[in-house]
């Protein structure tokens, strides 16, 4: 790499937060330095400090945060000793932040024109008439179709991803030299990431800035960045080009979090895999270890590792590492395990059915008399569904958010009443509302919710929360004595310690959290799960953890899942049975095997190369799909995927419903093109993201 | 819009009708037949029979109802039992006419002044400034209105001889006399509304300062004035809106203590009157009225708060 000169550069900084009375260390000793036209990524789990790392590299700190030491030059200028007025002339000028959540970052009072155009006036000086006229400008650099029309909408007027384009377009306005951004793709559909990060890349490039990208996405890094610094703890654990990251990892952090991304496996007969995990949880802000912050979790830490901190080395001019063991890492005498464990299937899926879900119907809205009266269509969220679930098998439902997924999941489970169509638990009726079912019916289904925070009582002890489940729906009455053995039983089930039972939710990490939540799940033995979205909201580390985990119980208990995500690469490493929806109907459905290697729909085609490979030598399938799925209040006549198909053929598409053959081998597909011409079309372009073997 | 409008209209008269039976219903149950009250004790039972009689009172309890309520929609609000027997409607009329007055001038100060200090109260979260003003509100709020009305006359009236004791103006009296009338009993009002409006008004600030688009106001460079007056405030204040309705509705039936304080001739005590001379179609027209300008109040907040904020959708 050629030695310009950086464009920002943090030297030994530590960032200090003040709780009560005491100053928590929040980052240690921190490097990082972007050169011009660099995208550097910014890779750590939560609480690792990156956010905290990006908005200080823009002085912008929490009102109880201080730099307690190092520097940040900025453009010839250490920004660590400017003050308020000076920093004002460099934010949105010079520096600008693309934030997480969109939606929240605009004001929603005022109109998207405004919120731009009053960039213009501040630092271009600018009269409002140009001002506005360059917010349109802006609005069409970002890709926005009608830019006029968008520019005099309020912010929750728009989709997702419109918002999203909308922050973008602000943040370049004023051709700024350095871009943070803040996991600005994190809240959205892998299909508008992925079009989201295609012009990211384009506009970063094209407007010759730098700019610091912060995910806990690794493929997404992998496929947009040049240079990664690894962050763990508030420390820098490495820092190395994209290739050399993930081709040749030498911390033992960032090898063991490449390995244990989820991915799909193809076991021998008989066996199954299991992801390998970090161990344990990242320290809490007051609690990091003195000596090496990720020595606790260190599959490969020895005696010095848990006394001595290990200096932040810089092995050559592009690369740093912070570890006492990574010369034997580098020169291969020391190797970390990082294979998926094989080992032998305890159940394997049973022909019996648990589930059968006949042509289930749901409308919201369209039958309100409100809704009669004003001929607004409701919106038809589950369209003629059927879905079939075997003992100790799992169902991969996956979609775009608005294809109905989770509404399927809530009439299976109850929580909203099936319109049309039959439900049969174990081969007997069931009712379609939750409360009309019997007990038994209730401890049959359980569900896990995607966002553990909210689905616990924050008053009640983790044994309460599970005692409770066990005297509500327990067949017979159990005694006290009967209670607590099983919430041990189910503590250990899910590795929580037993004090772990007078814990309250405030108390727990997310992922023990999630754990509280399978236990809970698991209290009545179910004989199905439905799980929507259960790993989303935690992180890297945590994910395979849990995916790890829910696979053990599955073959303990022989319970089966009805398993929802949008992360294909999870529902592939845990699913035999992937459902793919869109617009309330499912659109291809088969085996894991035949849905993800040979996606043979356009949309599940789309969704797959939609989804960032974490090696960068890999570069996916180009295939976007562009706009927003359109409303499911107004269903596209014909195939509901033609206004976006990238395969649509012609005329047929947009009259004729498509039908839902069988490519073979129990694999269906919802197109008008011939099966034999889909399986052809993914032999001339395999997917590479199938190559990837990290 | 309009569609909007018509809605909340029709809600405010339903409102109406069911107040106002509730109300009729409510007089029904008073103790005491009203003839003889109006007659006195010892008058003759062929008299009180014929004012029965004459006032409908011989009529089943519905029937009495729609009478009641043509009268009232027609404009005939009856007469007062007090003695002359004036006229409910002028009466009520002229009372609501001064209410409407010390209400207007009563938010005309408090609004601002407790805005601005909600304002500075929520930028300095518990802060000194904060910590002064959230203390000095809470506790003359706290303080009853006979006990801050009386030292307010005290001071100023009585001892600096500022302003009048009494508020009872001449319906000829000038806007100076006006204002100077009102401003002791405006004031005895906004101490007790100050505190709502400044909680809220604060707990909007707080909640609005730490919302992720004044991140991203600052960090387009604005300066904090800016942030503050264009970002902040424009969200900050829309739940404001409602207290400062609902407080209306309060100043017009509701300043009975104050009124009696400073003798001011508005509509709670028109109505204290009323009830201590079970004077109860009085009683009944004063409710209506108040009633009438409470929902008004809160039909023209909605309005407002949904114009100033995009994310309501009026249909």
């Amino acid at each position: 790499m050629t030695q310009t000169t950086p464009i920002i550069e943090a030297r030994a900084l530590s960032i200090e937060y003040k709780f009560g009375r005491v100053w928590l260390n929040a980052l240690h000793d921190v490097n990082l330095t972007i050169y011009p036209n660099e995208i550097h990524g910014l890779v750590g789990e939560s609480g690792s400090g990156k956010s905290t790392l990006a908005l200080a590299l823009m002085r912008y700190m929490a009102g109880n945060a201080r730099i307690s030491g190092g520097t940040i030059v900025f453009d010839g200028v250490d920004i660590t000793r400017t003050t308020p007025t000076e920093m004002r002339a460099i934010w949105g000028s010079k520096i600008a932040l693309v934030p997480q959540d969109a939606l929240a970052s605009l004001n929603p009072s005022y109109t998207i024109g405004e919120q731009i155009a009053e960039i213009g006036r501040l630092h271009l000086s600018l009269d409002a008439r140009t001002a506005w006229a360059c917010g349109i400008d802006m609005l069409r650099r970002v890709k926005i179709a009608d830019p006029e029309a968008v520019a005099a909408r309020y912010p929750h007027q728009l989709s997702g991803g419109m918002q999203q384009r909308v922050t973008i377009a602000m943040a370049l306005t004023t051709k700024p030299r350095l871009l943070i951004l803040d996991e600005p793709t994190t809240a959205l559909d892998v299909t508008t990431q992925a079009v989201i990060v295609d012009l990211f890349r384009e506009l970063i490039r094209e407007n010759d800035a730098a700019a610091l990208y912060v995910s806990h996405d690794l493929g997404l890094i992998a496929q947009l960045c040049d240079r990664v610094t690894v962050l763990y703890g508030g420390e820098v654990m490495a820092s190395a080009s994209i290739e050399n990251v993930f081709k040749h990892p030498i911390h033992p952090y960032t090898i063991s979090l490449l390995a244990s991304l989820p991915r799909p496996v193809n076991p021998t007969h008989g066996m199954e895999t299991r992801l390998p995990t970090i161990e344990g949880v990242a320290p809490s802000l007051a609690d990091r270890p003195k000596a090496c912050v990720f020595a606790p979790r260190c599959p490969a830490a020895i005696a010095i590792c848990h006394t001595e901190k290990p200096p932040l080395e810089q092995i050559n001019a592009e690369r740093t590492v912070r570890c006492h063991r990574w010369r034997e890492i580098a020169d291969c005498t020391l190797v970390i395990d990082t294979a998926p464990k094989l080992i032998e299937m305890s159940a394997p899926p049973e022909a019996g059915m648990v589930l059968d879900a006949d042509h289930l119907e749901k409308t919201f809205g369209g039958e309100s008399m409100f809704g009669r009266l004003t001929k607004r269509n409701g919106v038809h969220a589950v369209d003629d569904v059927s879905v079939h679930i075997n003992r100790r098998s799992t169902l991969g439902l996956v979609g775009e958010s608005g294809s109905g997924k989770t509404t399927l999941a809530r009439l299976i489970v109850g929580l909203e009443a099936t319109d049309d169509g039959n439900l049969h638990l174990l081969n007997a009726p069931l009712n379609a509302a939750v409360d009309a079912r019997s007990r038994d019916e209730l401890r049959q289904i359980q569900m896990i919710f995607q966002n553990p925070n909210d689905a616990m009582n924050p008053f009640m002890s983790v044994g309460e929360t599970l005692a409770r489940t066990l005297k509500r729906l327990s067949s017979q009455p159990m005694t006290t004595a009967q209670i607590d053995a099983r919430v041990a039983e189910l503590l250990e089930s899910v590795r929580l310690p037993m004090d772990y039972a007078a814990r309250y939710p405030t108390e727990l990490s997310g992922g023990e959290k999630q754990r509280v939540a399978i236990a809970r799940a698991f209290a009545t033995t179910p004989a199905l799960i439905v799980a929507d979205e259960p790993t989303s909201a935690l992180d890297v580390s945590v994910q395979s953890v849990i995916l790890n985990l829910l696979k053990d119980l599955r073959g303990q208990h022989g319970t089966s899942y009805l398993f929802i995500s949008h992360d294909l690469k999870a529902v592939a490493y845990l699913a035999d049975w992937i459902a793919v929806m869109y617009l309330g109907e499912i659109v291809e459905e088969g085996t894991s095997e035949h849905v993800y290697t040979m996606p043979s729909h356009p949309y599940t085609e789309a969704l797959i190369s939609a989804i960032p490979v974490p090696d960068p030598t890999i570069k996916s399938k180009q295939i976007r799909l562009h706009g927003d799925p359109p409303s499911a209040r107004n269903i596209p006549t014909g195939c509901r995927f033609h206004t976006r198909c990238p395969r649509k053929i012609g005329a047929i598409c947009e009259t004729d419903v498509p039908p839902y053959r069988d490519a073979g081998g129990e694999h269906f597909i919802r197109c008008h093109i011939p099966v034999e011409e889909l399986a052809r079309l993914q032999q001339d372009s395999p997917n590479p993201i199938l190559d990837a073997q990290i | 819009m309009i569609r909007f409008l018509l809605r909340r209209l029709a809600l405010l008269a339903i409102t109406l009708l069911i107040t106002s039976a509730v109300i009729f219903a409510l007089t029904q149950l008073l103790p005491g037949d009203v003839a003889r009250l109006i007659l006195g004790r010892e008058a003759r039972p062929e008299a009180i029979a014929a004012l029965r009689e004459d006032l409908g009172l011989n009529n089943s309890v519905p029937q009495q109802y729609i009478d009641w309520l043509t009268g009232f929609v027609t404009g005939d609000w009856g007469r007062s039992f007090v003695s002359g027997n004036p006229l409910i409607r002028p009466l009520v009329m002229d009372r609501l006419g001064n209410s409407l007055r010390l209400a207007g001038f009563t938010l005309l100060i408090s609004v601002p002044l407790s805005v601005f200090l909600g304002v500075i109260s929520g930028l300095n979260e518990n802060k000194f400034v904060d910590n002064a003003i959230s203390i000095f509100t809470l506790s003359v709020v706290g303080l009853p209105e006979f006990v801050t009305g009386l030292v307010l006359i005290n001071v100023f009236a009585l001892g600096l001889g500022w302003f009048p004791a009494s508020a009872t103006a001449p319906a000829d009296a000038s806007l100076g006399d006006w204002i100077r009338q009102l401003i002791l009993p405006a004031i005895t009002a906004t101490f007790v509304l100050m505190a709502y409006i400044v909680r809220m008004t604060r707990a909007g600030v707080i909640d609005e300062l730490k919302k992720s688009y004044v991140r991203t106001a600052t960090l387009k460079g604005l300066p904090r004035r800016t942030v503050i007056i264009k970002h902040v405030l424009r969200n900050a204040l829309l739940p404001t809106i409602t207290v400062v309705a609902l407080s209306f509705g309060w100043l017009i039936g509701g300043l009975i203590v104050i009124e009696n304080v400073f003798s001011y001739p508005g509509l709670g005590r028109l109505m204290t009157n009323a009830v201590e001379r079970k004077d109860i179609p009085l009683m009944q027209a004063v409710v209506m009225v108040v009633i009438f300008f409470f929902a008004i109040a809160n039909l023209l907040a909605d309005v407002v708060y949904a114009l100033l904020n995009p994310r309501i959708r009026l249909d």
